[in-house]
């Protein structure tokens, strides 16, 4: 009888490791755009040193892994324990509430409290997370094109039409196939979106038909395309929302003014090098404002994890506040802690023009539109860019008249509000 | 006769050596035949096939009928929940949705119009892909069974793109037809203007096509190769005496004689074609714009990669490519029955 039981409970045991994770096995699903990986495999190391009864797996994988994996993950009740995401909102009820879990809740609060709204279910006041970067999507100028073209780089208040003559005059002048290029990226087009007056947000919250300023960019932005100003590559290399940086044809010469987002400083410091000079110039202005679009990629914790204790021990070692601090200055990224911004950082690099560039990003972030702090924060930003990347890309391979995209943009999100609420 | 001796000595002693080799197997049947032996019992001769047939209908029902009928449920149902249970039943919407159209031949006229675009390009891409892929296919199996030098080395050659990921087929053909791509660096090397081949919608559907026909050929190549050398040497010795002319020996013997080995390869690639995803997924995205999208990568879009996904309306249109497939293999099932009664009654 009780060699019976022995070898059940054995069993039971083995049939339980098996399928169930190990207490202590922390998994960190994380991708990278430049050398943050490295960075935190560094750190997780040293937290395994002081920690040996945590194991900490970190599994590197593509940005579109998190964007088109993890959430079928999650809606299966799945998934890492701990992820690095940018769609934080929208995905905000996988979330692991850690404010009974944390050490000191109130230094979360204080700390990472102006972004905690980007990533919790709305109408609670839990602790997701914390964001592992800030960015502010801005532009860049390739220096030594416009130096070599004897055209003067456009000043502090410069509009989208000043930087599109003279980034045309800098290509004309240097043989480049383009003088300027935008992500395809919703996010992206956003921002002069709104510099141009759009507004996103209807009355009721939800998403407002598009309006006249988003019209006015889309337009200039088509015309752009069409007569050579912007790259088309980018905008038609892909079919429905899939994103694609123009960051490659930057990095190579190929076009004088780039518009992207802070999180490209440390791939140009390393990627560029010495190759030419190159500077931030924060964002363009529209009309209405010169905004950026704030967002950032947040490090958060998966609820359907079965090790919650050792969770939150990785999130509050990762959210302390040299940890922060080290991570900020070797990785080159923003950081969202208030008590680091407060002290200071001294980015770890030699190359003085990505310490210019940071600096001009972090004086931008004073400048924002309303509406611009207030996307990230709402529920359907990713609806309407993905919307905005499907029909502005076909209307710039021609296949539709702008009039035809925007009021597929609208029928769009009228259709995935109406699927949400099923 | 003292050698005769000695070889059936050797022969008896060989068939013992077998005998004792087979004692094990016997022993095993006998085990085997026994329950064996019951079933047929008690449930006679037909009973005896569904017990053989049993584990494949069971592979079979798991993996093939049982997420056809689970997929058949997500189309019925909205919303843009994972879990059946959470969903909301819409009864068909999801297809009066797909087909919610006013002219089927302009997408710009239907609620789901990148659906019906990459309808269209779906049809286009199989009929020029699976014709240009048969011809290019034959062509390649008639030339690699003539007595060609070094013929092992080029049937190699030609079968050597099969083995590849098509991701890595994707990838290759990029960096050859990108803006500073392969291509456009020789062009420019000799004095003509680079082109962007992939920006360009006509240039890029042909690329698609190109490259699915350069991935597969291969082993289509291969199986029309297999018909060739089965057709006896006599009949085409029996033509040349007769002086008959290539082109009527090549209508009159070798086409009719390969027919079942092109019809498998008509039907293998016709389905592939319908079902193209993966290497045009690397190389174009399904751009520019939606000139390159097809079936499988809206499916794909929409159930997992759209910023608000709808499992429903893809599990709908997965229905619907399905039911063409079906309807495919039924006609070409028609055609080789057809052709075995014909084959019959001659």
């Amino acid at each position: 009888m009780t060699r019976t039981r022995t070898m059940l409970a054995a069993f039971a045991v083995g049939l339980l490791t098996s399928t169930a994770a190990l207490a202590g096995d922390v998994r960190i699903m994380w991708y990278s755009d430049g050398i943050e990986g490295e960075v935190l495999k560094d750190l997780i190391d040293r937290f395994m040193k002081d920690n040996p009864d945590i194991k900490v797996t970190i599994d590197n994988v593509s940005y579109s892994v998190v964007r088109e994996q993890l959430p079928v993950q999650l809606e299966a009740g799945d998934g890492p324990d701990i992820a690095r995401v940018t769609n934080l909102k929208a995905l905000s009820k996988h979330w692991l509430d850690l404010r009974p879990l944390v050490a000191d809740a109130a230094y979360w609060d204080k700390n990472f409290g102006d972004q905690a709204d980007w990533m919790r279910p709305d109408g609670t006041d839990q602790i997701s997370g914390f964001m592992t970067q800030i960015t502010l999507t801005g532009g860049f100028a390739n220096k030594t094109l416009f130096e070599q073209a004897g055209v003067a780089l456009p000043g502090k208040d410069a509009t989208w039409d000043d930087w599109a003559k003279a980034a045309k005059q800098v290509a004309e002048s240097q043989q480049i196939p383009f003088p300027m290029a935008l992500d395809r990226s919703g996010h992206r087009i956003t921002a002069p979106d709104i510099a141009f007056g759009a507004n996103y947000i209807g009355a009721d919250g939800k998403p407002a038909p598009l309006d006249e300023g988003s019209k006015a960019f889309i337009s200039k932005f088509i015309g752009w395309i069409e007569d050579g100003t912007m790259s088309k590559d980018v905008w038609v290399s892909a079919a429905g929302s899939t994103y694609r940086a123009g960051a490659d044809d930057f990095i190579n010469g190929q076009v004088a003014f780039y518009y992207s987002g802070s999180w490209q400083v440390p791939n140009f410091s390393t990627k560029i090098g010495s190759n030419f000079d190159w500077v931030a110039t924060g964002s363009p202005c529209g009309p209405a404002n010169c905004t950026g679009m704030p967002g950032g990629a947040g490090l958060v914790a998966i609820k359907y994890t079965k090790n919650p204790k050792d969770v939150a021990k990785v999130m509050d070692y990762l959210a302390s506040e040299p940890v922060v601090k080290e991570f900020s200055e070797r990785t080159l990224f923003l950081p969202a802690h208030k008590g680091v911004i407060e002290k200071g950082l001294d980015f770890k690099t030699d190359d003085a023009q990505a310490k210019t560039a940071l600096g001009i990003f972090v004086t931008a972030t004073t400048s924002l539109a309303d509406l611009a702090r207030k996307l990230p924060g709402w529920p359907w930003s990713d609806t309407i860019y993905g919307a905005l990347v499907t029909r502005v890309s076909q209307a710039a391979a021609g296949e539709m008249t702008l009039d035809e995209a925007y009021s597929r943009i609208d029928a769009d999100i009228a259709a995935k509000v109406k699927d949400s609420a099923l | 006769m003292a050698e005769i001796s000695r070889q059936t000595s050797q022969n008896r002693t060989g068939q013992s050596l077998g005998e004792i080799a087979m004692v094990p197997v016997r022993l095993a049947m006998g085990v085997i035949d026994a329950p064996l032996r019951w079933v047929q019992k008690k449930f006679g001769l037909g009973g005896m096939a569904v017990f053989f047939l049993l584990p494949n209908m069971l592979i079979f029902g798991i993996f093939v009928l049982l997420p056809f009928f689970i997929n058949f449920a997500y189309s019925m149902t909205g919303g843009t929940a994972l879990f059946l249970s959470d969903r909301t039943f819409v009864g068909a919407d999801q297809y009066s949705r797909l087909f919610d159209c006013s002219n089927y031949a302009n997408p710009n006229t239907c609620a789901e119009d990148t659906f019906w675009t990459a309808v269209g390009n779906t049809g286009w891409f199989v009929i020029l892909q699976v014709t240009l892929m048969i011809a290019v296919s034959l062509i390649t199996a008639l030339i690699l069974n003539r007595d060609l030098m070094a013929r092992s080395f080029w049937r190699a050659v030609f079968f050597f793109p099969v083995l590849l990921s098509p991701v890595v087929v994707g990838l290759i053909w990029k960096w050859i037809l990108q803006r500073q791509g392969l291509l456009n660096f020789g062009l420019f090397g000799f004095g003509f203007d680079p082109h962007v081949w992939l920006n360009d919608r006509n240039w890029a559907f042909a690329a698609t096509v190109g490259v699915s026909i350069w991935a597969h050929m291969g082993f289509y190549t291969l199986i029309i190769l297999a018909g060739l050398q089965a057709i006896p040497k006599d009949l085409y010795e029996a033509a040349e005496m007769d002086g008959t002319r290539a082109m009527r020996v090549f209508s009159r013997i070798t086409l009719p004689l390969l027919m079942p080995n092109l019809l498998v390869v008509i039907v293998l690639v016709l389905i592939r074609a319908v079902q193209i995803f993966d290497e045009v997924y690397v190389l174009t995205g399904g751009g520019p714009g939606t000139s390159t999208l097809f079936v499988t990568q809206y499916i794909y879009e929409t159930g997992f990669a759209a910023q608000l996904r709808n499992p429903g309306l893809a599990a709908a249109a997965s229905i619907l490519m399905g039911l063409v497939l079906v309807v495919l293999t039924l006609v070409q099932l028609g055609l080789s029955r057809s052709r075995d009664k014909k084959g019959a009654r001659k």
